[in-house]
């Protein structure tokens, strides 16, 4: 079963932009799904017309098989969405977000309020219920967009950039909180720019740049075409001179300190025995770039590359 | 359409539009009250006195009802736009938005909103008309339906121009521009029949004036034009509007892109 298909979706804007290029994508039930792309590559456009924020051009979009042209209701029920910009009415109460929220999906009021005490609760904001939205730091409002988007309890669960601005704590707690709902069977889609949250939480990835997919694959297949990872060497003693690693493509940062890359053709092993023979002590070792990080770079400059030649020709 | 989804969406907009009038009330129930309270110390009090006799009423007696319907008409197309608009500008529209409930529940919750702030507002007018001057209400029915469905004529109307406005001048235009000139020119102060026949004639085509004398006719017992012309031309503005509304809605005008 797709939680989300969508079908050579395609969005021209009026001013003529083409945001979506006929986009195809399919999402399991129960995945949790990276979605990345630099800044305007088109995520939140698709994103927008999945939920119904935005008109789309062309193209078909079901959730869980409910088509949203001809039964939208159905599939805006399986919907929830924790957008990018804070959309909280900044005068209201925080309980009273959350509960007319339960309301605008056909809860009564005595189910909203026990809902909205359980997600409160779990998202540490109950002691704050009363508070008006405006009063909480930038963290919490992030926060209570997640416990908004989970008060009708929605099978799938989009967020685009929920952990933008919060500290590394609170990140990490939003990212617990997030495996333990995918755990419990809530399908997510998950658009970031920190690349090393969709390295953790998610099993598959799509890499929309330009408006087109360029990569659609699980996570562990796509890391495992990585060819090439950049290694940090901290030695036990300083550097007198440049250390001969020869077959290595490597560079002193300090005098304690070297960078090693570790390509297809050579091992960790390798590595190590030529720092042996040097007689150089490895004192600990780091992996200097996010892998995923690496490989996005890759494929968006590789794409823009193929296209600046392609105009060229 | 899930009917028992939508009703419950409704009564939560209705909920949120009531709370938000009376968490704001300094804004919404108390500026209206303190102008129309000049008005009738103004126009009613002082000014009044030298005009006499007015379609058969003193001239406190016979502005009173317009001055309660301009109450009216102001609070419900104000408190719809300004709701709305809100909505749209701090972008917690979208929680309605990505909702399965159906536009028509989003038109018809601000209505009731609108509506709601209307009759309160129409209320305490009422209340301020009376310590100035007697009124006797001479058909109830006429008198509580003609507010609720002028009231329900300019909440979709407010809610139109909030689907338009980009900014928040954007929601100030009608009411000054259209708005108060219409009211102040619908017969709120004065009986048409003081005008020369071509402007009687004229002033037919202001269907605020067909508001203020029905329900000027439900309190006193008088009108300028036929009462049930007046029923049929707010029951032709109700149906444009809403579905004006719906229209709109449905494609998204003002608030998809």
């Amino acid at each position: 079963m797709h939680a989300l298909t969508i079908s050579k979706l395609t969005k021209t804007y009026g001013n003529g932009k083409e945001a979506l290029k006929g986009i195809d994508l399919s999402v399991d039930a129960g995945d949790f799904y990276a979605l990345l792309g630099p800044n305007g590559a088109g995520k939140t456009t698709a994103i927008g017309i999945v939920c119904s924020l935005v008109n789309k051009t062309s193209g078909t979009v079901e959730i869980f098989g409910h088509n949203i042209d001809d039964d939208l209701e159905a599939a805006k029920a399986c919907i929830g969405l924790v957008p990018q910009e804070i959309n909280l009415n900044l005068f209201d109460s925080v309980l009273n977000i959350v509960v007319n929220q339960a309301g605008y999906y056909g809860l009564d009021r005595k189910t909203a309020l026990i809902r909205a005490e359980r997600y409160l609760r779990e998202l540490r904001l109950w002691d704050r219920r009363h508070d008006i939205a405006r009063n909480l730091s930038g963290g919490m409002k992030r926060r209570l967009m997640i416990a908004r988007a989970l008060i009708h309890e929605p099978k799938l669960l989009i967020l685009d950039e929920p952990t933008a601005g919060v500290d590394i704590e609170i990140r990490r707690s939003m990212w617990e909180y997030l495996r333990k709902i995918n755990e419990a069977g809530t399908t997510i889609i998950l658009t970031t720019h920190y690349l090393e949250e969709a390295e953790s939480l998610c099993r598959h990835v799509a890499i929309i740049d330009d408006g087109t997919i360029i990569e659609n694959a699980r996570m562990s297949t796509v890391l495992r075409r990585l060819q090439r990872e950049i290694f940090v060497i901290s030695l036990r003693n300083p550097l007198l001179s440049l250390p001969q690693l020869d077959g290595f493509d490597y560079k002193q940062i300090d005098e304690a300190e070297i960078e090693v890359v570790i390509d297809a053709g050579h091992t960790l092993n390798e590595m190590f025995a030529a720092l042996t023979t040097q007689g150089l002590e490895v004192q600990s070792m780091r992996n200097k770039a996010n892998r995923l990080e690496e490989l996005f770079m890759g494929l968006v400059d590789g794409k823009a590359a193929e296209a600046a030649k392609t105009s060229g020709n | 359409m899930n009917l028992a989804l939508n009703w419950n969406a409704l009564k939560t907009i209705v909920r949120k539009e009531f709370l938000r009038v009376v968490r704001i009330w300094v804004q919404t129930i108390v500026p209206p009250a303190i102008m129309m309270t000049l008005y009738f110390i103004i126009f009613g009090s002082l000014i009044g006195k030298r005009i006499g006799v007015m379609g058969g009423f003193d001239y406190m007696q016979f502005i009173a009802p317009g001055l309660i319907m301009m109450s009216v008409i102001t609070n419900s197309y104000g408190n719809v736009v300004s709701s709305f608009f809100g909505a749209k500008f701090g972008r917690h529209v979208e929680e309605m938005l990505v909702s399965p409930m159906s536009n028509a529940t989003i038109i018809i919750g601000h209505v009731i909103g609108g509506v709601v702030r209307a009759a309160m507002v129409g209320a305490l007018v009422t209340a301020v008309a009376l310590a100035f001057t007697n009124l006797t209400v001479a058909h109830p029915l006429i008198t509580i339906s003609m507010v609720l469905m002028s009231s329900v004529v300019f909440s979709l109307a407010g809610f139109i121009n909030a689907v338009y406005a980009r900014k928040f001048d954007d929601i100030s235009i009608v009411p000054t521009f259209v708005l108060t000139p219409l009211t102040y020119l619908g017969g709120v102060f004065y009986s048409i029949t003081l005008l020369p026949e071509f402007w009687q004639k004229v002033s037919m085509g202001n269907p605020i004036l067909y508001m203020v004398n029905a329900f000027r006719y439900g309190i006193l017992g008088v009108s300028d034009i036929s009462i049930s012309r007046a029923y049929l031309i707010v029951s032709i503005f109700i149906v444009l509007l809403f579905s004006a509304c719906l229209g709109l809605l449905n494609r998204g005008v003002g608030i998809r892109e």
